[in-house]
């Protein structure tokens, strides 16, 4: 045993359980199988390894060993493939879909935590051999709550104002608040769409949120997941019973129209607002410098 | 090509209101237009949509 096996050892025990813990099956339901999870609990106990023997390499002055890290680049890349391509795949059999950029956000997010977890290793490892095991501790928690931080992304109720509207029909044209939704011509298919549906109107706060929301993407996140949480009342062969959401063009609020099987308002506001703000559909205009700041 | 949108039917009670190239369905007062539309809906996948008080259309969305 050389004096290099406890630290790696620790290191590769922490990063392991850190990417444990980052795997919690939540709302999103994925991956919900242990199957699922044990590629990646797999994937992060090599990315673990290769975290972890990094410093002791650079100790050794064996300055070349670390190019390998590399290697974990396009390691990863890969995880994000494979996840992009399942999802994609099982997106199509999903009676409310999750959308490309919702996948996308997934498929990131998958890549990024084994690096999280090549980090935290790595801290570990630094920590325990210039101090002690207690310094590798003290690393350990440091480095889960900065991944912790860096997990979590912005929320839909930062960026709008959520509103519950009854649904209404002009003729055959259904409207949430003005914003017109879709036409139902058959006068039963109405009635249905008016005991199950729900409206909401989101208020988007400042100049930002409103490019932000008026992304396709977004927009079909919002609906999968006030779908997943409060159930869908549709079946395959009811094309006309579908979620939708869309845009008020004079002022970018976007007007939702969900159907679910629990009519609970309190509720679907709260998971509206808990929506994941996607990365891919962050808009930031007031960045520019042509722009003002804020709206 | 793939067709994103395509008028499958059409149902209506007022004949000389009919387009060309499409299915027509002519039917006798809006409550029998109205259970032919829900069966093509059913049957076609598509939408029922109306566009007038006599004109209706079956679009696959």
């Amino acid at each position: 045993m050389s004096e290099y096996t406890y630290p790696i050892l620790f290191g590769l025990a922490v990063g392991t359980l850190t990417r444990v813990y980052m795997l919690r099956t939540d709302y999103r339901q994925y991956p919900t199988y242990l199957h699922g999870k044990i590629i990646h609990v797999a994937l992060g106990f090599i990315a673990a390894g290769l975290g972890t023997v990094a410093i002791p390499s650079i100790m050794e002055e064996q300055f070349t060993a670390v190019t390998f890290l590399t290697l974990a680049a396009s390691q990863f890349r890969e995880v994000r493939n494979m996840e992009r391509n399942t999802l994609t795949e099982l997106d199509s059999y999903e009676l409310v879909s999750r959308g490309k950029t919702y996948i996308e956000g997934i498929a990131i997010a998958f890549e990024s935590r084994n690096y999280l977890v090549i980090f935290t290793s790595l801290l570990c490892t630094l920590g325990y051999l210039l101090f002690n095991i207690l310094g590798g501790l003290a690393a350990a928690i440091i480095a889960v709550i900065i991944s912790k931080l860096l997990m979590t992304g912005g929320r839909l109720k930062d960026i709008v104002d959520v509103e519950y509207v009854e649904p209404r029909f002009d003729g055959a044209g259904l409207y949430v608040d003005n914003i017109y939704i879709m036409n139902i011509g058959l006068p039963e298919r109405q009635e249905e769409v008016l005991r199950y549906g729900m409206g909401f109107i989101l208020k988007p706060k400042n100049f930002n949120a409103r490019s932000t929301i008026a992304n396709l993407g977004q927009r079909q996140a919002i609906l999968h997941d006030v779908s997943t949480a409060l159930g869908v009342y549709r079946d395959s062969g009811t094309p006309a019973l579908v979620p939708l959401a869309k845009r008020d063009l004079d002022d970018g609020r976007v007007g939702v129209f969900v159907l679910p099987q629990e009519k609970d308002i309190d509720k679907a506001l709260k998971i509206i607002g808990a929506v994941p703000t996607l990365e891919n559909a962050i808009r930031m205009p007031s960045e520019r410098q042509t722009n003002g700041k804020g709206s | 090509m793939v067709l994103e949108k395509y008028i499958l039917a059409v149902i209506t009670t007022n004949p000389s209101k009919v387009p060309s190239g499409a299915a027509v369905f002519h039917c006798e007062d809006k409550k029998e237009m109205e259970i032919i539309a829900a069966n093509l809906e059913a049957i076609l996948d598509g939408i029922a949509h109306a566009l007038t008080e006599e004109l209706y259309v079956i679009v696959k969305h």
